[in-house]
């Protein structure tokens, strides 16, 4: 760094200004961060509706993503068989029934939009259900937080945990918990990889030392993300790091229902003593139980806010209260703003599900679905590609004939071998023939899975009279099989001036 | 350049002593990550020195505990690449012509040799594409002066034509009016009767006249037909193919200085195997005959 000292004047305001090194030297005094260091949240077991629905999200979740590698699922010899299987040696992907080849990506790019429609569609209707159950990071966290209290207690007994000087029992309790997170951090990663090899066959290289390089960085990878967002990070990949929280602000409205503290029925809050009258004060009795209830470590009363994942634990810990004080439950919950504006007036509430944004987003679905199911449905059993020769465009034969040369690729996309007729349609008395081959029939056998490349000439005769350029088409049949490809036939003839 | 260290009023560090027009630099630590990150390359160079090739000495240079070498890898890996053409070389020796162009896989091995070679080779007179000029013959069509067949290609290629060596392919056409075989008059004769030969509108008298004249002077090696004679490598001159040109012009020129192309024998220059990957892929190019 360099600097212009001016020594020559007393330097007046040398006292008053803070000079950026001492700014830096000032935060590394306090505890040696350029930002705001993390407030450690630790969220109370509540018990209640939504967090027995969390449960069984939680435990379908993590079900369907270990248990779904091992799922076996009959193919023919030589092909997997494993049910759900992305095959990057063999560039293929299998679910189920369902085989994909490379360029039918556009099916996942379907689903893909299908499910942001549908996160759109969900956001706007109920808020962000998602981020609260059923994303990863809040499916993880809750997991992480489950083996936490196993080790530590409930949030009172690990908040003094912490607080207390270094003892055999905080040692074993953190150690037990770290080895437990790693553990469940390896198993995540480790499920991950069974999704792209045949897992029986996994399970045993991935120790003998002979599974691909690509398993183990993968595993890696993924016990490492595991354990330091659903360990160390946790609330703040949510505030932080994703970018759903920022666009939910377009995605909800006034209608879509979000986790609300009903204001005008807990104000005014404050401590309730048992007998006391609850004339002229509202039912919130601040015990803060919704606080400490949080995942995300914010107080529901200040309003919807950003780090808000719509849980609805602290409406579970309410209600808790709210039954204990004998008033009625509800004073947290999932409602409209429109709905609390309106009875905050006196006015009967009204909930409009549908409206016009969720009408789009439902038709928007409706099509892409549409589309991708039908690409499904319909997806041909066979494909025919078609390179013409560049070079020579055509040759003319001792005959004045003219010949053009074609590449075709045939892919058989059916489990078992097919032999496929040629034929080449649109020009008048033209002839197709393989080179090396005698006869004009052209058939093909195509092994399995598999592409295979042909040349083959197209000769029209002198008298042809043909355009310079003739459109004209290949089409391959097996059986009720059949697939077409569209090109050209080069004749050779002038175009005119 | 006065050496003298102060301490600066407004950040309370102490400045270098360095003074340059006035300006002073304060004497700031580097920053921690920074030295870090330079101390590990520190680290890595020493590492770097034991494992690797690193210095150099008077007679030749540390090989380092790892021992490697670009130039090694590089023999080996052109060693394995030897041994691995050597599997299909192997094959197209063993293998017969017709075999090669019936066998899928063999057929692409030596559809792949065939083009690489023939771009190296072939291309500069015959085309990459292989559709010849005038005076190089079009390798595409169905046309051929010395035969289409696999082996007649192979015999070609391996002999060269007109190359003056034993074996090669050789035929001269009579240059029968620089050399004054035949009249002017003769030769515009003849070229009406070549026109008529290939199906083309031609003056009548002129046939007439030249037909004894073609009989006597041409038909020993085109034919009495025309139709030409691969064993001498007469072009058929009936067909709508021409090596010189269609036009009167052309073809008059042609009777005119009889020319006749040279190709090289190819034999000592290519492999055997080469040679035979060559023709499959040239015959199948063609349409295979």
């Amino acid at each position: 760094m360099v600097r212009v000292i001016d020594n020559t004047r007393p330097r007046s305001d040398a006292r008053t200004a803070v000079s950026a090194a001492a700014r830096a030297k000032g935060k590394g005094e306090a505890n040696g961060h350029l930002y705001k260091p993390r407030q450690p949240i630790y969220p109370k077991l509540v018990h209640g509706k939504w967090r027995a629905i969390k449960w069984a999200l939680l435990i379908a979740a993590l079900a369907v993503y270990y248990v779904t590698p091992w799922i076996r699922w009959h193919r023919p010899e030589g092909f997997p068989q494993q049910a759900a299987l992305v095959d990057f040696t063999g560039r293929r992907f299998y679910f189920f029934d369902i085989q994909l080849w490379p360029q039918e990506v556009y099916i996942f790019t379907g689903l893909l939009v299908m499910a942001a429609l549908a996160l759109f569609l969900v956001t706007a209707l109920f808020g962000r259900l998602w981020c609260g159950y059923a994303c990863p990071q809040t499916v993880w966290t809750d997991l992480y937080i489950v083996v936490e209290r196993l080790f530590e207690g409930d949030r009172n007994a690990r908040m003094r945990l912490d607080a207390a000087p270094l003892s055999f029992n905080k040692i074993w309790r953190k150690t037990g918990k770290h080895l437990v997170w790693l553990g469940i951090a390896f198993g995540t990663g480790g499920a991950w990889i069974f999704y792209f090899h045949d897992a029986p066959t996994l399970i045993r290289t991935f120790w003998t030392g002979d599974a691909p390089m690509t398993a183990y960085v993968s595993c890696l990878l993924l016990t490492c993300t595991t354990y330091i967002f659903a360990g160390w990070m946790r609330e703040q990949v949510c505030t932080y790091m994703c970018p759903w929280p920022r666009i939910q602000g377009a995605m909800l409205d006034d209608h879509s229902l979000q986790v609300t503290y009903l204001a005008y029925r807990g104000e005014t809050r404050g401590p309730h003593k048992k007998g006391q009258s609850w004339e002229g004060r509202g039912d919130c009795i601040d015990c803060n139980q919704c606080v400490v209830a949080c995942p995300m470590g914010i107080d529901i009363r200040d309003g919807s806010q950003l780090e808000c994942i719509n849980c609805g634990l602290c409406v579970d810990a309410c209600d808790e209260m709210m039954v204990k004080v004998g008033r009625p439950t509800g004073l947290i919950a999932y409602d409209s703003e429109e709905a609390v504006c309106a009875r905050t007036k006196g006015e009967k509430a009204v909930y409009k599900p549908i409206r016009s944004r969720t009408i789009y987003y439902a038709l928007a679905m409706s099509v892409v679905g549409g589309l991708t199911l039908w690409s499904l449905i319909d997806r041909p059993k066979a494909d025919l590609g078609v390179i013409r020769d560049r070079n020579p465009i055509f040759v003319r034969m001792h005959d004045g004939a003219v010949r053009d040369g074609y590449t075709l690729k045939i892919a058989n996309r059916t489990y078992v071998q097919q032999r496929y007729d040629v034929s080449f349609e649109g020009v008048q008395g033209a002839r197709l023939s393989q080179p090396g081959a005698a006869g004009e029939h052209v058939s093909i056998v195509v092994p399995p899975d598999q592409v295979v490349p042909v040349r083959v000439f197209v000769t029209a005769p002198k008298d042809a009279e043909l355009e310079p350029s003739v459109p004209a088409r290949f089409v391959i049949r097996a059986g009720d099989i059949r697939a077409e490809a569209k090109t050209v036939f080069l004749s050779g003839a002038a175009n005119p001036q | 350049m006065a050496d003298q260290r102060e301490t600066d009023h407004a950040t309370g560090v102490e400045t270098t002593g360095h003074s340059w027009d006035g300006i002073k630099e304060l004497d700031n630590p580097l920053p921690r990550w920074w030295l870090w990150v330079w101390y590990g390359t520190i680290a890595f160079a020493i590492v770097y020195w034991i494992l690797m090739p690193a210095w150099p000495g008077l007679h030749g240079y540390t090989k380092g505990l790892l021992h490697k070498s670009d130039r090694a890898e590089v023999t080996k890996e052109l060693k394995a690449l030897d041994i691995k053409r050597g599997e299909g070389a192997a094959q197209l020796r063993t293998a017969s012509l017709e075999q090669i162009e019936k066998d899928p896989k063999l057929n692409a091995y030596a559809q792949q040799v065939g083009q690489s070679v023939f771009g190296d080779n072939c291309a500069t007179c015959h085309g990459i594409g292989g559709t010849g000029g005038k005076g190089y013959p079009n390798l595409r069509d169905d046309v051929w002066l010395w035969g289409g067949k696999l082996e007649d290609i192979q015999y070609t290629i391996t002999h060269g034509v007109r190359t003056g060596v034993e074996g090669a392919r050789m035929s001269q056409m009579p240059a029968f009016g620089r050399d004054e075989l035949l009249k002017p008059d003769q030769i515009d004769d003849l070229t009406e009767y070549v026109v008529h030969l290939s199906k083309r509108p031609a003056d009548a008298a002129a046939v007439a006249r030249a037909q004894p004249l073609f009989e006597a002077q041409c038909s020993a090696c085109h034919g009495l037909d025309g139709k030409g004679n691969q064993q001498v490598g007469a072009p058929n001159l009936t067909d709508s193919d021409w090596l010189y040109g269609a036009d009167r012009a052309s073809i008059r020129g042609q009777i005119f200085a009889g020319n006749g192309g040279v190709m090289p024998t190819w034999g000592g220059r290519l492999s055997p195997e080469t040679i035979k990957a060559l023709a499959v892929y040239v015959h199948s190019n063609a349409g295979g005959q």
